[in-house]
Order: C-alpha cells, then structure tokens, then sequence
C-alpha cells in the first residue's frame, strides 16, 4: 500500500488529522506539518535527545517513530508546557538557574524532566543525571540543569 | 525526508503479519519499537521495501509465568514495561536487574524486548541475558511454528536463525535453579551508551557451598553473544572463594574470547575489562547465592 495515510491524532490537547507519507518522521511531521517548531532536531538516530515529545505520557525520541504511527494516540510537545507569559515551574526553575545556554536541547530536556518528576518528586542528584543521560547538552556541563531539576522539585511538590 | 520510500502495513493480527511476511519475504522488515531499526533506515542503511508495523498486534505484548515457575514474554512488551514489572523481579531476577542499563529512558519506552532479540546486536545485553537464562524463542510462520534456544538462535553479527517469513512471537526462560545468584556489569563511555565490554553471569550453590552451576555471558567481545566456557567450566565443583574467583576471571579474559580492537576501545583493554568485570559479577552473584539458606 504506497500513498498517504490518514492520520488522527491529538496535539497539546489539540486534535490534528492529517495525510501523511509513512516514511515522515513523527520529529518532521510535528516541525513541517503542524508548524511546532519547539521540538528540535539533533542527530535523527536516537542519540541526542533533542526531539524528545510525550507519546501519551510516556517520553519518546520523536526522530525514531513515523508519524503514521502517532495515529490515535497522544503527544505532547514543548509548546503544551507554558507560555511565554506563563511559564511551566520546570521552565521558571530552567531560567532561576541558568539551566540553560543556547537552548537547543532544552526542549527535549524538558520534555524528559517532566514525567520523570511526575514519578519521582524529590529525586536526588544521582536520580537527576541518570534522568537526562539521554540528553545531550553541550552548553552547560549539566551542572546548571541539575540545580534547576532540584529548584523545579521543590516548586512544584505539593 | 529521511528514510527511503516504503509501502507500509499495520496489521491487527498475529496471523495478519504472517500472511504479509509470507507475501513479501525479503523485501520486507518486520517493525518493532524502532529503535535500532529507524536509525538504520534514517541513514539508509536499511532500505526495506515494505514495512510491517506490529505496533498494532495487542497478543504480541504481555508478560506472565507459566505453571512450571518459567516467564513468558510477548515479542513486543516494551522494555519499560518489563523494567517495572514485579513477576520479571520475582522470576527473572538478572533480567530485572538489567533493564535499567538499557539504553535510554526514551528508548525503553519504545523498545521491544523482542526487537532487541531479534536485532541480534552483540553489545544489547539482553542477547547475552538471554543465552545464559537458557532462554526459548518462539518463531512462528504462516507454516507452522518452532522453538528456538537463545544459544542457537544467535549466528553472528546483526544476523539469527529468523527466516524471511518468520517472525519472534514468544521468549521463554525455564525457572531459576536453587540458590541461583546472578549479576551484570558493564563498562561504557557514557552512561546508557553501547558497553565497551559488559559481563552477565548467573552461578549456583550446592548444599556443601559449592558451584554446582555457572554461566558467563559477555557483550561486546565477539560478533554475537560469547560464552565463557571454560571459565565458567572451572567453577565447578568449587567453594566461592577468591582465589577460584580470579583464576575463573582470567580464563575468561585470555582462553574464552578473541576481543578485536576499534574506535572505542582495543582488543587488550577489552580483555582488561573482562577480567576485572568477570570477578566482581561473580562476586556479587556468588554473594546473592550465599545468602540463599541450603
């Protein structure tokens, strides 16, 4: 079966349908297709991190899975976090601490954090860099992002 | 656009995805959780003319034991799902223990335990795991089906006994034997990266405290999963003492494997790096047996 696929599925809370060709990549189709620029592109095989998107709750490299597969299913994206107005804590506790530089692997960095403070809300500095050592960053030695997870912690545990 | 063209199929079913096999042999791939495959096919190394998606298929995914004390996994249960899961702790302690060091957390969300067999990658720990659990494979086709140990399974690099047509439904590991203690322990440049070297072993006690069973499997050191037989041949018999302990290490790092030398590290480092891994695996799985009452 060569051709487009239907594809429906929910964006940010959002729901998209769209025809896809099935080699485009699920990192491609949010960039091109939805114009959801904050998913970045690093390396397309799974080593960097930076395209790291929720596929419902659950993180996944958006480089390593085609968009056709997406159909049904629930992604969240950089954008679905905060707003420039209102930034997610995550993001605010990112800015307090400097937990970023050129910002090219921030979103996918996020996108890891979150669910992972989901799970553990008080980890400790050991759990923080075994969480983001599918990210690469190649600013800020990590030592920054590692303070900002531990201000986020603290903000946002009940 | 990165990867090649492709014609596309999602089947629903088990027998749906055989019958796609059967049509297009060769020419297709089977897709699993993508991991390995996507990147292969995002540099078009892997230009598979068809794909079959068997993200779809709810039977293929499922983990639960057998009457006999044994685990049962569906091809497509997804790493994550295992590494969290209390019958793979309770049964398969070594498996349990090894699917943190997997990857990356994004890629165990996606990954397959049966994708990774399947990939037959000679640093993926569970392919090591597998062989030394005395694992079964499950390959079915639209013919029939059969049984396939881990140890015989893997060929070579990247390459197992899978036909064209067949497909990895189904992995079995028998039950854990008494006072069984097992260990993993790997060496690699960034943590979650490929191992330089990595050593997986599971060892056995008898009443007398002594080895009456010991597997060793390394990753990295061959074109597929290595056993260290010899090594783990001169166990037997023998209290799990230091002294057997480092004569058992230095087999295993001079008699057992023919490492060869790249970009990440050479042959001589990787012997260092069995040897020094090899003793502390089995320290600690001997330790895990010990304090199992006879």
């Amino acid at each position: 079966m060569n051709g487009l696929y239907e594809v429906d599925l929910t964006v940010n809370g959002k729901n998209y349908q769209r025809a896809v060709d099935p080699r485009l990549l699920l990192s491609d189709f949010l960039r091109h297709e939805l114009n959801l620029t904050g998913t970045h592109v690093g390396c397309e095989h799974g080593v960097c991190g930076a395209c790291t998107v929720l596929l419902d709750g659950q993180p996944i490299r958006s480089c390593l899975m085609f968009a056709v597969q997406a159909n049904g299913h629930e992604i969240m994206t950089v954008e679905g976090l905060g707003t420039q107005e209102k930034l997610h804590p995550l993001q605010a506790a990112f800015v307090e601490a400097h937990g970023l530089q050129c910002g090219f692997c921030t979103p996918g960095i996020l996108m890891t954090l979150l669910p992972f403070l989901e799970s553990n809300p008080d980890p400790d500095e050991a759990e923080i860099r075994h969480a983001i050592s599918g990210n690469l960053c190649r600013c800020t030695g990590y030592q920054h992002i590692v303070d900002a997870v531990k201000i986020a912690s603290e903000k946002l545990s009940p | 656009m990165k990867p090649a063209p492709f014609d596309y199929y999602a089947p629903t079913s088990i027998e749906e995805a055989l019958s796609l096999l059967a049509r297009y042999g060769y020419d297709a791939k089977a897709l699993a959780g993508g991991q390995s495959l996507i990147p292969m096919m995002n540099f078009r190394l892997a230009q598979p003319a068809v794909l079959i998606d068997l993200n779809n298929i709810p039977d293929l995914s499922f983990i639960r034991g057998d009457e006999g004390g044994g685990l049962r996994l569906g091809a497509m249960t997804r790493h994550a799902q295992v590494e969290h899961d209390p019958l793979i702790a309770e049964r398969t302690p070594l498996i349990f223990e090894t699917m943190p060091k997997i990857a990356t957390p994004q890629i165990r969300s996606r990954g397959t335990f049966g994708g990774s067999i399947s990939h037959a990658d000679p640093s993926a720990e569970l392919v090591a795991v597998s062989v030394i659990l005395d694992g079964l494979f499950r390959l079915r086709s639209q013919t029939g089906h059969r049984w396939v140990p881990a140890k015989e399974f893997f060929i070579g690099m990247f390459t197992t006994q899978l036909e064209p047509d067949e497909l990895l439904t189904e992995i079995a590991f028998p039950p854990m034997q008494p006072r069984s203690g097992w260990a993993l322990m790997e060496i690699a440049r960034r943590p979650h990266d490929f191992a330089l070297v990595g050593v997986a072993v599971v060892v056995n006690l008898d009443d007398e405290n002594r080895c009456y069973n010991a597997r060793i499997g390394l990753l990295s050191v061959g074109d597929g999963p290595v056993e260290a037989n010899r090594a783990a041949e001169a166990l037997i018999g023998q209290a799990p003492t230091s002294e057997p302990i480092k004569a058992a290490a230095e087999i295993a790092a001079t008699e057992d494997i023919d490492p060869s030398s790249d970009i990440h590290a050479s042959a001589g480092y990787r012997r260092h790096l069995v040897k020094v891994l090899t003793r502390r695996a089995l320290e600690l799985a001997f330790e895990r047996a010990s304090s199992i009452p006879s």
